[in-house]
């Protein structure tokens, strides 16, 4: 093996392997890899491809259910909508290349996830995403949003994928490491899913797509590790997104799929042609031979190591039915797209890599797929917090605390960011974000889908469990508050450095409250993805599992969509204690981040849920309770009909405690009847505790014009960032 | 009726296009790009929203010379109907089928949401279902959708009752306010915002949906 740097300390080290990972490769193989081989089992093993650290724990969530179709270890989760038809969905993370190259970081997140929904035979029809920022004063944050931000409007938008819903959040814990979580969902016919496992021997490995370049080579690695200094030496390892490109892939896939032509398809994204080949082998029991002199190649004199850990975009593997050569070849062609075929599947346990008359790697398969490290890493509980005094701060003028609100651009009116993206493309989007779950009709049939993503830092880091488990129980109240049945969920779990005891029991809490919470809301992981190593010198993100969830609304069920109207009645349903730490009052108003999380009560939840879903008939509109406590819900839902509100009590603690398993609703007053005698009924607390109509926003005895305080919401997100 | 929606590699709303003139009551054919006909007795041609060809060149320049431009510039020569919303208006601008170019919106940001138009008073087939100076609440979603004639066509445009859509609030930065314009014969339409993305009640607003059965009215009866 000619032309290929010798391997020493230096070179292990660069690839991210540890010297005790190194031996093990010695012990395998055993021999000294050659680079282009230790190319690819860093690229296989690496945190990000490996899950290494993460897998012992991601094993005990609970993903199975009468409705799941295929759970984790796909592309992306497929979920049974009836009718023979399927959701396909995932969540993944695009954090490091993100902050490196904002736009192109953000584009390829959105070009990835799209890629591992349509690589299952699935259309996509809604995409989301969750961004998390630092302070908005610090000197690289204003830039991050606008590249991000455009960046996925950018992909998007040409792509012709609605974007119906996310968060943005800001704060100091992200400084040096922002957080892009990218989601798509997307529809297919339940029995025509595409999965990558390989079979049959002799059978042609077929890449499609663009061509392969330099770019994105060692990404992978790039993202398992921490950022220090050195990080704009970087830039060359983010990958460039083409979503002209990305959108004839999808066409042509799918077109192609309906010829019948594959046998098993994988998309590539981190580490490319290697993680790509191998998946599809390992999962058919079959080896891969791949001729490299045949892969479109977009530069010249490129390395097998260069193509082996290229993350160039918009490329996919397939195995090929060689009696449908002809007509696979020619759907390509009809879209402007490389089709060659690359390689075989052979019947032994090999990975084989030929370029020029040269063997560059030759591998177990199985056993590079198989045996990447697997680490029970240490770790300590979260010790628990003191909850808060709430003597140690002074009540509070209602509508102050709610100006102070709204003028955050943590809770401002986000239009800014989601008038970037096309929220409408297909004409299926029945609600566009702004207000709760986003919601996208089942094309030509009476179902509806709602999307939401969820998840609150600050709680997760006080509290990983019940932050854990109120991320979930706020997405399944999203889509409840629309009248959507919540069906499975995806979950994104970005942390810090998993190599520390503290961090690691951060995301070890957090899982077994997500755990928790989805087997008691029946919400199944079918899908994820976690990004760990989130730390820049040294201080890590908040904890940040972000839960993305999907819910189905049936044709013959009651959707939420109405608005509050003047004479509406205020009812809140569940029950207020008041809970003020960790609340948003506490760190915007007094900057103060006290005190524990809000006790989730997951049976609370699941019967306040039903209760909405049960009596949606008798409900204008309905808002779940979150971030900012009754005195926030109650304004937005009110701002977003331009009618105005009066609560009744305006007691600090009443108004913006953020007590879990709530909802505002607004209704005709004899509705509210009819929904207080269905609460005694099933035993749900519920209460009037207000009116909306008028013009003005009333707390108690404090009030303020609507106009103007929509004004003030409208506009602080731009006047922060824009 | 009968529709035919082109289809150029990067269109995305060549569906819903093809369902708001399926629902107005036409038969839609889907014409792929590299076709160098239309189908037979095509009476209006839509070319819908979307990214052509990526629009890393001028949006619309690539697909301005793609093989069925030629024959939909055939079809209006000899007096056929034609419709491009969004991308669509910047191909029909870029074949020269209607004056003006599409440039950057003037924050140089993409912008998708409701906006309010007002009818003018446009004497063409597609604004049958409306009254001149009417409000309609329709869609946009575009990146260029600031629309530019210098001052002479602009007369010479608001001389003939060419201007068929101005916006109430310029979302974009487009010269006096146009939002879409019509052909001298007034069978051609380009527009940036999307009727057909306000067509059924599930889309929040069916203002679009007038113009989709106005003009399949008018077309039966020419």
């Amino acid at each position: 093996m000619t032309d290929e740097p010798a391997i020493t300390e230096e070179l292990i080290e660069a690839h991210g392997l540890k010297p005790d990972e190194y031996q093990r490769i010695l012990e395998i193989i055993g021999r000294e890899p050659s680079f282009t081989e230790l190319g690819i089992f860093s690229a296989m093993w690496n945190e990000h491809c490996s899950y290494k650290s993460s897998k012992k724990w991601l094993r005990t969530l609970p993903t199975e259910g009468p409705q799941v179709i295929c759970g984790p270890g796909e592309n992306a989760g497929v979920v049974d909508i009836g009718d023979n038809q399927a959701v396909i969905f995932k969540m993944e993370s695009h954090n490091h290349p993100s902050y490196i190259e904002p736009y192109q970081g953000a584009a390829t997140g959105v070009g990835g996830i799209l890629r591992d929904v349509f690589t299952m035979g699935a259309r996509p029809i809604a995409a989301m995403n969750s961004l998390s920022f630092g302070e908005v004063g610090h000197p690289k944050t204003r830039q991050l949003v606008h590249g991000v931000v455009e960046g996925i409007g950018g992909y998007g938008n040409c792509f012709g994928v609605p974007t119906v819903g996310g968060e943005v959040r800001f704060d100091p814990a992200y400084n040096g490491n922002c957080l892009v979580n990218a989601f798509a969902a997307g529809l297919a016919d339940a029995d025509k899913i595409f999965y990558s496992a390989a079979s049959g021997v002799g059978m042609p490995v077929v890449y499609l797509g663009a061509k392969t370049g330099r770019d994105g080579v060692g990404g992978a690695t790039m993202a398992s590790a921490e950022f220090d200094e050195s990080i704009e030496e970087k830039r060359p390892t983010v990958q460039v997104g083409d979503p002209f490109t990305e959108k004839r892939l999808m066409e042509a896939c799918l077109e192609l799929m309906q010829t019948g032509a594959v046998i098993s398809i994988q998309d590539m994204g981190a580490a490319g042609l290697t993680c790509s080949a191998v998946e599809m082998g390992d999962k058919g029991g079959l080896g891969v031979k791949l001729q490299l002199d045949d892969v479109p190649q977009r530069e010249d004199n490129m390395t097998a190591y260069e193509m082996m850990l290229s993350e160039s975009q918009e490329r996919m593997l397939m195995v090929l039915d060689p009696s449908k050569e002809a007509e696979a070849r020619a759907v390509f062609e009809k879209w402007d797209l490389d089709f060659a075929i690359v390689g075989e599947t052979i019947p032994e346990d090999r990975f084989l890599i030929l370029h020029g008359n040269e063997v560059k790697a030759d591998l177990p398969l199985a056993t590079l797929s198989g045996s990447a490290p697997e680490y029970d890493r240490p770790w300590v509980a979260t010790p628990a917090v003191a909850p808060l005094d709430p003597t140690t701060f002074a009540a509070i003028d209602p509508i102050d605390g709610l100006r102070t609100l709204i003028a955050s651009p943590n809770y401002a009116a986000k239009q800014w960011v989601y008038e970037q993206y096309d929220t409408m493309v297909m004409a299926d989007t029945v609600r566009t974000p702004g207000l709760g779950a986003g919601v996208v009709r089942v094309h030509d049939t009476g179902k509806m889908l709602a999307f939401t993503s969820d998840v609150t830092p600050r709680y997760v880091k006080a509290n990983p469990t019940e932050g854990g488990k109120q991320a979930v129980a706020e997405a399944y109240r999203n889509l409840t508050a629309v009248g959507a049945t919540p069906l499975a969920s995806t979950d994104n779990l970005n942390f810090g450095n998993p190599e520390k005891p503290k961090i690691m029991g951060q995301f070890v809490g957090a899982i077994k409250g997500i755990g928790a919470a989805v087997a008691a809301l029946d919400m199944p992981i079918v899908s994820g993805n976690v990004s760990l190593y989130n730390e820049t010198d040294g201080q890590a993100i908040l904890p940040t599992p972000t839960i993305a969830a999907v819910g189905l609304i049936k044709a013959d069920d009651t959707p939420i969509f109405g608005q509050a109207r003047d004479g509406h009645v205020a009812l809140l349903v569940g029950d207020t204690l008041g809970h003020l730490g960790q609340s948003a009052l506490l760190a915007e108003v007094f900057n103060r981040a006290e005190g524990d999380a809000p006790p989730v009560d997951l049976e609370a939840e699941k019967r306040n849920g039903e209760f909405i879903r049960a009596n949606a008939g008798w409900i204008k509109a309905c808002t779940d309770l979150s971030d900012g406590g009754l005195a926030l819900a109650a304004f937005e839902m009110a701002e977003a009909a331009g009618v105005g509100v009066q609560l009744d009590d305006g007691d600090t603690a009443q108004l913006f405690g953020e007590d879990q398993g709530r909802y505002l609703i607004a209704c005709s007053f004899d509705a509210a009847e009819a929904l207080m005698t269905a609460a005694g009924q099933t035993g749900v607390p519920i209460a009037s505790v207000g009116k909306f109509g008028g013009d003005t926003v009333r707390m108690g005895s404090s009030e303020a014009p609507l106009a103007e305080l929509s004004a003030l919401f409208r506009r602080a997100f731009e006047e922060a960032v824009g | 009726m009968h529709a035919a929606v082109i289809v150029f590699p990067g269109s995305n709303c060549d569906r819903d296009l093809a369902v708001a003139f399926e629902h107005a009551g036409a038969k839609v054919s889907m014409v792929w790009h590299k076709d160098a006909d239309l189908p037979d007795g095509v009476d209006v041609v839509g070319i819908p929203g979307g990214f052509s060809f990526g629009d890393y060149l001028r949006c619309g320049a690539i697909a301005a010379n793609s093989p069925i431009t030629r024959s939909v510039i055939n079809h209006v020569e000899r007096g056929g109907y034609a419709l491009g919303i969004c991308n669509g208006f910047q191909v029909l601008t870029e074949t020269g089928l209607l004056p003006g170019a599409l440039r950057r919106n003037a924050n140089l940001k993409f912008l998708c949401k409701s906006v309010d138009l007002r009818v003018e008073d446009c004497d063409t087939p597609y604004l049958k279902g409306y009254e001149p100076g009417q409000v309609i609440s329709i869609p946009i979603a575009h990146h260029d959708g600031n629309y530019f004639v210098d001052d002479d066509k602009l007369k010479q445009l608001r001389d003939e009752g060419r201007i068929a859509f101005t916006y109430v609030d310029n979302p974009n930065g487009s010269v006096a306010d146009i939002a879409g314009v019509v052909s001298r014969n007034r069978r051609v339409l380009g527009m940036m915002p999307h009727p057909e993305r306000a067509a059924e009640p599930a889309h929040g607003g069916t203002d679009g949906k007038a113009m989709f059965d106005g003009l399949l009215r008018e077309m039966a009866l020419a």
